[in-house]
């Protein structure tokens, strides 16, 4: 949780080798809701699905021990990898739901390593699905499902009919440890595996990332006494 | 040398390399002792593969992580607080609880976790990362109380002794020591007399760990005094109880959140149904559960070792001094060299010990070393860490200081660094033996 984030030498990204993957925590908090929702018996399974190589199986195991019944790995490894983003995911995403016959999609918000925030909203349009993002609270009712949302001026509360996408924002809930007991059920619990193609999914991106830098390190501050000072140090820098 | 040399590259998955000079005997080229073949075949042929110490099974690491989690978030804020104002963490323990944690032996239809000792070894250890004391409180539930319950008691003892304990609303304790003597457990002079349905016991029991927080304890007390140590007898006593009452509890340099005071027996009269295994097999019952117990206490030793050196290694990096960060500096490197070292080689041992015991080998040796080389390297990082840190190591702003005053009990409880070292001795001349 605490690594330091390197950019490679060639700016083409940051160095990833040797950095202990662990599930985005929106995500947790989205596995969070789905188990809450079995428990409470509004739905029946709960899959949980990651794209990348072989070390998200580890996540989907932390998935399955935090109590989702089984686990899908779609194998996305080497430059496809690299390349992929939320178009490629969510196109994955929109073909899984078909397969599996899925009446809600839960995701995080966006994940902390690119904050995109684009996901859960291509994967719905690709579904042509109603969608209910930054979820701060989630309620079924029938075959509708009433959200809060959490908008730059406050709650929205929307009422949309399933099946939906909906992301999760960071007071949905608060996610459990897994438990000893669920670690070793987690074990017996099946993971599939299967590649892009064969849910006919094309991986090329639309994006190039270009270039990859630090942020700028921040220099120190001036303190001034008054106003005036203040507005006579911006005048002299130029930004007034 | 080279017969054993070779029988060892014969073997697969070996992943890692003895040093010859643990075959002594062999080095003259003189054939192999039977005992000594037997102490070489469980070392190569083992429980699981010993490669495995290279790299732990999937669910020990997940399990791990969570335990690890667990403790970075929910203890490590609090861990200071807690030392501070002698709190105990209840709310923690039954957070854990609720995770298996208190259990981790206990079979699922009793309510535990159903897992391993290594698993155990690992949640104690990563749990006493983030706080000492609690995982002092794990270790003490796991291994003193519900270990000799586990393996003596009857099925009936077990529903009622364990399956209330598991979920860490309750937790036990273990009364063996007394104010006349510790490592001498073979005098206890704690009495039980049988009056008609009833055990009625009298004495008093000093340094109980978990004393004012626990609902229940297995204790030991004389019923044949002329049988001498193989007249000590376990029970089972309800806290509070009639007849039961707690000393003060003891001001102490560490593990301060945990609570550490005398059982005072009065006539405390219980059912003949409490008496845990057979009369007289209470000296047995409690050298076997110490064996386990030190496990549980290496584990937690190690715990505290591994926080101590976390925390220096950490300083390392962000105090300059000389113009550059400390850790350029050879004598700065050289402790965090040594605190390293001494914490893998002993986490190596428990996890070792721990295997050993659930392949249902002989671990008591090995328990022992496990016992004595983390409690070591407890005290020498919560040491080095201190000097590391230099002056602020002395002050409570950072937790060096808590790391050291926390270890120095692992050199005492659950059998002396003195007693660890008479086991292991007992154990190798054994081995030797003409």
């Amino acid at each position: 949780e605490n690594t330091k984030i390197r950019v490679k030498p060639d700016h083409s990204g940051v160095v990833t080798d040797g950095v202990k993957h662990s599930m985005n925590p929106f995500c947790e908090i989205a596995v969070e809701e789905a188990v809450k929702l079995k428990e409470k018996k509004l739905i029946k399974e709960v899959v949980a699905v990651s794209c990348g190589p072989t070390q998200v199986t580890e996540t989907i195991r932390t998935a399955l021990a935090m109590g989702c019944d089984r686990g899908i790995h779609v194998e996305v490894s080497g430059k496809d990898y690299e390349a992929m983003g939320p178009l490629q995911i969510s196109k994955i995403f929109a073909a899984l739901a078909k397969k599996e016959e899925a009446s809600l999609i839960i995701l995080g918000k966006q994940a902390i390593d690119d904050d995109c925030n684009q996901t859960g909203q291509m994967t719905a349009a690709l579904l042509d699905w109603p969608q209910g993002t930054f979820a701060s609270e989630v309620t079924i009712d029938g075959e509708k499902v009433k959200v809060v949302r959490e908008i730059d001026g406050g709650l929205e509360t929307i009422k949309i009919s399933m099946p939906a996408v909906l992301t999760a924002d960071l007071r949905l809930n608060t996610p459990r440890y897994a438990t000893l007991p669920n670690i070793m059920k987690a074990k017996k619990k099946k993971i599939a595996n299967m590649k892009p193609a064969d849910l006919g999914v094309d991986m090329v991106s639309r994006v190039e990332v270009l270039r990859v830098d630090e942020p700028p390190t921040r220099l120190a501050g001036v303190k001034v006494e008054t106003v005036d000072d203040l507005v006579a140090k911006l005048r002299a820098n130029g930004t007034i | 040398m080279n017969n054993i040399a070779a029988l060892f590259k014969a073997r697969k998955g070996i992943g890692f390399v003895v040093h010859p000079s643990v075959f002594s005997g062999a080095r003259t080229g003189i054939k192999v002792k039977s005992e000594r073949t037997e102490a070489l075949g469980l070392c190569v042929s083992g429980c699981r593969s010993l490669s495995s110490l290279a790299e732990l099974p999937e669910m020990h690491q997940m399990m791990r992580q969570t335990c690890r989690d667990y403790a970075d978030r929910e203890l490590g804020p609090i861990a200071g607080k807690l030392d501070k104002e002698h709190l105990f963490p209840g709310q923690q323990v039954r957070e854990l609880g609720a995770m298996g944690v208190m259990a981790v032996e206990v079979p699922e239809e009793l309510g535990g976790a159903g897992m391993d000792y290594l698993a155990y070894s690992l949640a104690v250890e990563e749990i006493s990362r983030g706080c000492g004391s609690t995982g002092c409180v794990v270790s003490v539930n796991n291994s003193l109380y519900i270990g000799p319950i586990l393996k003596f008691g009857t099925q009936k003892q077990k529903e009622q002794w364990i399956t209330p304990f598991t979920t860490g609303e309750k937790v036990g304790c273990f009364a063996l020591s007394e104010p006349g003597n510790g490592s001498d457990a073979g005098a206890a002079s704690t009495l039980a007399r049988q009056e008609g349905e009833e055990w009625v016991l009298n004495g008093t029991k000093a340094w109980i760990t978990n004393s004012w927080d626990a609902s229940a304890t297995v204790i030991f007390a004389t019923t044949d005094k002329s049988l001498k140590h193989k007249g000590i007898s376990a029970f089972l006593v309800p806290m509070p109880h009639p007849g039961l009452s707690l000393g003060k509890k003891e001001d102490k340099l560490g593990i301060r959140a945990t609570s550490t005071a005398n059982l005072i027996l009065e006539d405390c009269r219980i059912p003949l149904g409490n008496m845990l295994g057979p009369r007289g097999s209470g000296f047995k019952i409690a050298m076997q559960t110490l064996d386990s117990g030190r496990i549980g206490i290496a584990s937690q030793a190690l715990g505290i070792a591994q926080a101590a050196l976390d925390c220096a290694a950490d300083y390392a990096h962000k105090r300059t001094a000389f113009g550059n960060p400390i850790g350029k500096l050879q004598a700065i490197q050289f402790k965090l060299a040594d605190m390293a070292v001494a914490v893998e080689s002993a986490r190596l041992l428990t996890w070792k010990a721990a295997m050993l015991k659930d392949a249902k080998k002989p671990f008591t040796k090995e328990a022992a070393m496990a016992k004595l080389a983390a409690s070591e390297a407890a005290t020498f990082c919560g040491h080095q860490s201190i000097q590391v840190l230099g002056g602020m190591g002395y002050v409570t702003d950072m937790p060096a200081e808590r790391h050291y005053r926390d270890a120095r009990i692992t050199e005492i409880y659950e059998g002396t660094s003195e007693i660890q070292r008479l086991v292991i001795a007992g154990q190798l001349l054994k081995e030797y033996a003409p």
